[in-house]
């Protein structure tokens, strides 16, 4: 896929560590609607797992349905995150589609 | 005769008997150690609120706390895209999860930290005005808050 299906970016929080946003391309079918001209259902498909690593190590994972919304924006924060960490997010859905991004957190935000 | 008859059936229910027992406690146990690492199908796929809670979390019984932070608007125009901010200054806070009442699957969302804060915010869909859930598991305990988000507009659309 040329497009990244996956960004991150990191905001340095006032108090100290930092705030990791998650922007996925993904369309998070409920399975709950029809197409108009074939009238046939449009099977879910949507994000079930999403990881989120600081320095390779796992801060926070989230298991995710059909509520949240078309290309999904999730963020988590992370008290010790400085910069030149490195943050990584992961994510399968149920068609068993993935992708990952890894940044360095840096001065920007 | 008839008492050998009989005390040897007894012996068989009884072991019958415990091997449901231990079937029993195994079908129930391993559901639960799963918890965190699998995504629950029956939780997701629940109708209402407490079932969902009850497939992911074992039980139902969430006591009302308000160190459960929401932050999401009162009303919102349109229901594909609904921020929602979850915080809390529960202690050792493990699981946050999020619920729309009034979903087709309430369940939208369980982020288990594991060293981030006790903190999540994501975008909803709501398919119509619902009180949403915000569910936090705390030393083995379920504390809740909720808010009524009103839409103007239904999310069902995607």
């Amino acid at each position: 896929m040329a497009e990244k299906r996956t960004r991150i970016r990191v905001k340095n929080l006032d108090g100290g560590g930092a705030e990791i946003f998650v922007l996925i391309s993904h369309p998070m079918e409920t399975g709950q609607r029809t197409n108009p001209k074939t009238r046939e259902k449009i099977p879910a498909h949507f994000i079930q797992k999403l990881t989120f690593y600081v320095n390779g190590k796992e801060v926070a994972v989230a298991d995710t349905g059909t509520g949240v919304s078309t290309n999904p924006l999730v963020s988590v924060r992370v008290a010790n995150a400085k910069r030149g960490d490195k943050v990584k997010v992961t994510w399968t859905d149920n068609f068993g589609e993935k992708d990952e991004e890894e940044i360095t957190i840096g001065d920007a935000g | 005769m008839v008492d050998d008859a009989v005390t040897s059936r007894r012996t068989v229910l009884k072991g019958a008997a415990a091997a449901l027992g231990t079937w029993l406690v195994a079908g129930v146990l391993a559901p639960l150690r799963a918890l965190a690492a699998e995504w629950s199908k029956p939780a997701f796929e629940s109708r209402k609120v407490e079932d969902a809670l009850q497939n992911l979390f074992g039980t139902a019984q969430a006591t009302p706390s308000a160190s459960i932070r929401i932050v999401a608007p009162y009303q919102a125009e349109n229901g594909a895209t609904v921020r929602f901010e979850v915080s809390t200054t529960l202690p050792n806070a493990s699981t946050i999860a999020v619920l729309v009442e009034k979903n087709p699957a309430p369940l939208v969302m369980a982020m288990h930290v594991r060293g981030a804060q006790p903190y999540v915010s994501l975008r909803l869909k709501m398919a119509e005005s619902s009180d949403v859930h915000a569910i936090v598991k705390s030393q083995g305990k379920l504390y809740s808050a909720k808010q009524n988000i009103k839409v103007t507009v239904g999310g069902c659309g995607g």
